[in-house]
């Protein structure tokens, strides 16, 4: 819709255009003003004592990816709360008791995600 | 229009980048008065100064690129994490009418922005090619994405009493009694969901000193490192600006009487801030720091169910008394 575009949206878009620009032009000005004196030892990645590995990118534990997968339902569970939250009063009880029903179900699935070790970290 | 809109946003982006700079002067002098230091007090009046000469030096210094980095996206995420931390402050109510965007979905444009601050480290942590860059960027997503869940039911329970997504029809909402009266437990979660959603003590495990050196940042130096602090500084007013509107009645005074009545809107909304920013400080210098497996069943068995259920416990009662917003 041009109109929301032009009035409400309007600031949000500038200030996206102002902050990507500020942040550019901050960066190239240090980057241009500061005296540039690179060699080898300088540029090779942070290290205590010994030279550091080709590549730093290891295996890394699986736990990470379970939270990354949790977050993404239960990210989705609230996101499916905010237009009930705001429309309480007109959906009435049959609309209160389809949330609790859903609730239930994901906090069934919660225990059981709780329940074989998903939220253990050692 | 344009020119006018673009004048309003940058006299706010100047007053958040001041209010970040004093933030930093702040926690040095109020961490200097607890361990019985003096902070710094050479440049200016009593190191007044200080920040615009921190600022001044990272900005003179050499923009290491790491050999074996992916360069675009090394400078590509500090930008991306300071351009965040400004864009959110465009839907924030400073005080009566005195908002650049009142967008009526308000709390939702800021959950998408602060779940988007996520890709800022993970791309810093990614593209260094660093240890220590990469561990601390997955500790990092991983706590900030485990504690947005609990900050999002918690804002479902602010938005359920009040019946709008606009911030400023939630400070509206809270003209009787502010938020933190009737969900004083909500109050304290979403504080505790900020200092740990900005990576702040006692949950600053990406960046704990003994093990990762500074977490994902430490491959950055002069101004990518600065766009980094500037962006989580800014992050941590934000959210303590958040925890105001929500919790505390934004701008609105302590009463609505004679002596409380006399301070503009717009200063008690700044106190309300500064106040969250001592309690940030304070937090630091006092608290000792969180084990990882602590952090996350923290977040995951404690936050989550608790949040939820209150959030259930709000909507019922609201729903038995018939006190629902239309």
């Amino acid at each position: 819709m041009p109109s929301l575009f032009y009035e409400e949206y309007f600031p949000v878009w500038i200030a996206l255009f102002v902050s990507i620009f500020l942040s550019i032009i901050i960066f190239t000005l240090s980057y241009i003003l500061a005296i540039q004196n690179p060699d080898t030892e300088k540029l090779s990645s942070y290290e205590c004592g010994f030279d550091p590995y080709e590549d730093a990118r290891n295996t890394f534990d699986i736990r990470f990816y379970l939270v990354a997968i949790l977050f993404i339902i239960f990210d989705l569970e609230a996101v499916f709360f905010f237009p009930w939250a705001i429309s309480l009063s007109h959906i009435t009880s049959w609309g209160f008791w389809t949330m609790i029903d859903f609730i239930i179900e994901l906090a069934l699935g919660f225990f059981y995600a709780w329940k074989i070790g998903a939220l253990e970290w050692e | 229009m344009l020119v006018l809109t673009i004048l309003k946003i940058l006299s706010v982006v100047v007053i958040v980048l001041i209010g970040v700079a004093y933030f930093t002067l702040a926690e040095r002098k109020i961490m200097g008065t607890i361990q019985r230091r003096k902070g710094p007090n050479v440049v200016g009046f009593q190191g007044l100064l200080q920040p615009l000469a921190d600022g001044l030096k990272l900005f003179v210094k050499e923009s290491i690129l790491p050999s074996n980095a992916n360069k675009t996206l090394f400078i590509l995420a500090p930008m991306l994490t300071f351009g965040l931390s400004l864009i959110g402050w465009v839907v924030i109510p400073f005080g009566e009418s005195l908002v650049l965007a009142d967008i009526n979905v308000g709390i939702l444009y800021l959950l998408a922005v602060s779940a988007l601050g996520v890709y800022g480290i993970i791309l810093a942590g990614w593209s260094s090619n660093s240890k220590y860059a990469f561990l601390g960027a997955l500790r990092s997503a991983a706590q900030m994405v485990s504690y947005e869940v609990s900050i999002g039911f918690i804002l479902i329970t602010v938005v359920l009493c009040s019946g709008s997504f606009n911030l400023s029809s939630i400070v509206l909402a809270q003209e009787k009694v502010w938020f933190c009266v009737p969900h004083l437990p909500m109050f304290v979660l979403f504080f505790i969901s900020a200092l740990a959603e900005t990576n702040r003590h006692p949950f600053d495990l990406p960046e704990a000193e003994a093990e990762l050196v500074s977490g994902y940042n430490v491959e950055y130096s002069a101004m990518g490192f600065a766009l980094f602090f500037l962006g989580e500084y800014a992050n941590m007013l934000l959210m303590s600006a958040l925890t105001a509107i929500l919790f505390l009645g934004g701008w609105l005074p302590l009463l609505d009487i004679f002596p409380f009545t006399i301070i503009p809107n717009s200063v008690w909304f700044g106190l309300k801030i500064g106040g969250f920013v001592v309690l940030f400080i304070v937090m630091r210098a006092c608290l000792p720091r969180f084990r990882y497996d602590q952090l996350m069943s923290l977040g995951w068995k404690v936050f989550l169910p608790f949040s939820l259920g209150w959030l259930i416990l709000t909507a019922s009662v609201l729903m038995s008394f018939n006190w629902l917003p239309n």
